[in-house]
């Protein structure tokens, strides 16, 4: 079985946002980038495919150099080899169109991105994908077995889950509980030293269209002070839920 | 021209957010001058949409589309949304319209942008104010595309009558192959789910253990809220993972959320940014939350809470 894990190199979950330039970019001074949680649990899944089911597992990003570090983590938690497509994307649909072009020359069995990612939280990327490839696609991917050419999937719908069959090829929207958070691989040094060994390599872009594109950021307006109440209180809170804030 | 949304509807009846999404849509249309289409999906009665300013509803009704399957219900909306000339196409932020957005997207080859709040900034060109890095900003996004597809956030811009004369008509359904088969579908019953909820109760490590959650639960059922928690309760085991509110876990758009023993990490806090009244029960006076909040106690949750319980069944009951 042939994996890919489409991976997107994203600020901290614990970063300060803000902007730079007129607020038309995002200020990466002093910002940690990792892995997006999401493609994480995507990634440690495919690895656990590829221990018990000999998949071969490889890692794709569309970025810049920038990017590189993220990959050689994907590739000491145990990814086989890395692909960066030089391109510094707008948007999704462009990222969606970079990476059909790859993957029509692959026959991928199995692709796997995050649902989101916690930057710019398009949705977009894995089903753009799917449908530009024309392979199945599931979502909010909470759980995944396969075998032989069917894949067994849950997903997580609004109050509820949902299991769905189906055949392979297939791109899923991985999310957490994909694999339980103890599951996450922390790299050992073994890894890392593996990790320089294994090919990393370049693709130029093709052409691709753009969809949409963001002209400001903005960020949220501040917060009135907050309102306390006496625990002793609790009647005047009632009273403000009802009269004040009209949400009881 | 035309403006389509697609009107999700539960158990026969149309969700909050499809009446949301028909207001929206009214005053995009009313601007334009053009027409507003619903389109509904094994739903009996649409006259609903009417009262909330649709034009035009296209029932689809075929036992074919009886679970959600994604592609299915994408080649049916592409198809009535070629056929009616739509140019711009409202859906929710369901677990369902996200899934299938991205490939309605590419199959009318449209710009997308999820997690929309408010009207556009401008129609022609159609540029939109959009949440991101998970709610901790916004960003303004340009669309440029023959046809555009918005992904509202629930609960941005809320419902408003507005009855019209409304035509019903039906339409078949598209025969889309997949291999794709719904084999079940878990619905914890008669709760209501974090997306839909208008009240949201959370609880977090300080309620000390799963043993003290009937407090969580006791005071959601008082107020018909859905319950949620935060990452290290749902790590722990403490509740499931459909329960986790946050960056990594479920967004939350509620008018009102109330966070019980819950520090408030930027994590947790960006996940429930977008909820409209924050009230904060926490017996540290230090906690990061009561920044972010709106109402705050200082106070055990222990012995807070049946007191709020107690004190809102009477005020439901007065």
């Amino acid at each position: 079985m042939k994996i890919l894990v489409c991976v997107s190199h994203v600020p901290d979950t614990t970063s300060k946002i803000n902007f730079i330039d007129d607020a038309t970019a995002f200020d990466k001074n002093g910002v940690q980038f990792i892995i997006n949680p999401n493609d994480e649990f995507g990634l440690t899944r495919a690895v656990w495919f590829q221990q018990k089911q000999q998949a071969e597992v490889t890692v794709i990003t569309v970025g810049d150099a920038s990017c590189e570090p993220t990959l050689r983590k994907c590739l000491a938690i145990g990814a086989n080899k890395a692909i960066r497509i030089d391109l510094n994307p707008t948007d999704g649909f462009q990222v969606a169109e970079q990476l059909s072009a790859h993957c029509k020359e692959e026959n991928y069995d199995l692709i796997i991105a995050g649902r989101e990612s916690i930057d710019y939280n398009g949705c977009m990327v894995p089903g753009m994908l799917s449908a530009m490839m024309e392979y199945n696609f599931v979502t909010n991917c909470m759980a995944l077995e396969i075998e032989d050419n069917t894949a067994k999937a849950s997903r997580e719908i609004d109050g509820g889950i949902e299991s769905i069959s189906c055949q392979l090829p297939l791109v899923i929207g991985a999310q957490k509980g994909l694999v339980e958070e103890k599951d996450l691989i922390i790299p050992n040094m073994r890894g890392i030293m593996q990790a320089r060994q294994k090919s990393l390599t370049v693709l130029p872009p093709v052409d691709s269209k753009i969809k949409s594109s963001i002209s400001k950021f903005e960020k949220p307006a501040p917060k009135g002070a907050v309102k306390m109440v006496a625990p002793d209180q609790i009647d005047q809170l009632i009273d403000l839920l009802h009269n004040e804030a009209n949400v009881i | 021209m035309s403006i389509l949304i697609y009107t999700e509807s539960e158990n026969g009846k149309f969700k909050k957010s499809a009446l949301e999404l028909a207001s929206y849509g009214r005053a995009i249309a009313d601007q334009l001058g053009i027409e507003l289409i619903a389109v509904s999906f094994n739903n009996e009665d649409a006259t609903s949409l009417g009262n909330y300013g649709v034009d035009k509803v296209i029932q689809v009704n075929d036992p074919s589309l009886e679970s959600f399957v994604a592609q299915k219900y994408a080649s049916n909306l592409a198809e009535i949304a070629k056929s009616k000339e739509v140019n711009l196409i409202v859906l929710s932020s369901s677990a369902n319209a996200k899934y299938m957005a991205p490939l309605l997207a590419v199959s009318l080859s449209a710009g997308y942008a999820s997690n929309v709040v408010g009207l556009p900034k401008s129609l022609e060109p159609l540029s939109v104010k959009r949440s991101c890095f998970t709610n901790k900003a916004f960003n303004t996004c340009m669309l440029d595309n023959k046809i555009n597809i918005i992904g509202l956030s629930n609960n941005s811009y809320g419902s408003f009558e507005n009855p019209k004369e409304v035509n019903i008509s039906q339409a078949s359904a598209v025969i889309t192959e997949t291999t794709i088969k719904v084999e079940q579908v878990e619905k914890s019953s008669g709760e209501v789910s974090i997306a839909d909820a208008d009240i949201v109760v959370s609880g977090g490590r300080g309620l000390k253990g799963p043993e003290h959650w009937h407090l969580i639960e006791d005071l959601a059922s008082t107020l018909g809220a859905a319950t949620a928690c935060s990452k290290p309760v749902s790590d722990m085991g403490w509740r499931p993972h459909s329960e986790h509110v946050g960056q990594t876990g479920k967004p939350v758009a509620s008018n009102l959320y109330i966070a019980i023993g819950v520090s408030g990490a930027i994590q947790h806090l960006a996940g429930i940014n977008s909820s409209k009244v924050k009230v904060v029960i926490n017996n540290d006076p230090e906690a990061p939350f009561f920044k972010a909040a709106d109402y705050g106690v200082i106070g055990d949750a222990f012995e807070v809470v049946p007191e709020l319980i107690e004190k809102l069944k009477a005020f439901k009951s007065s």
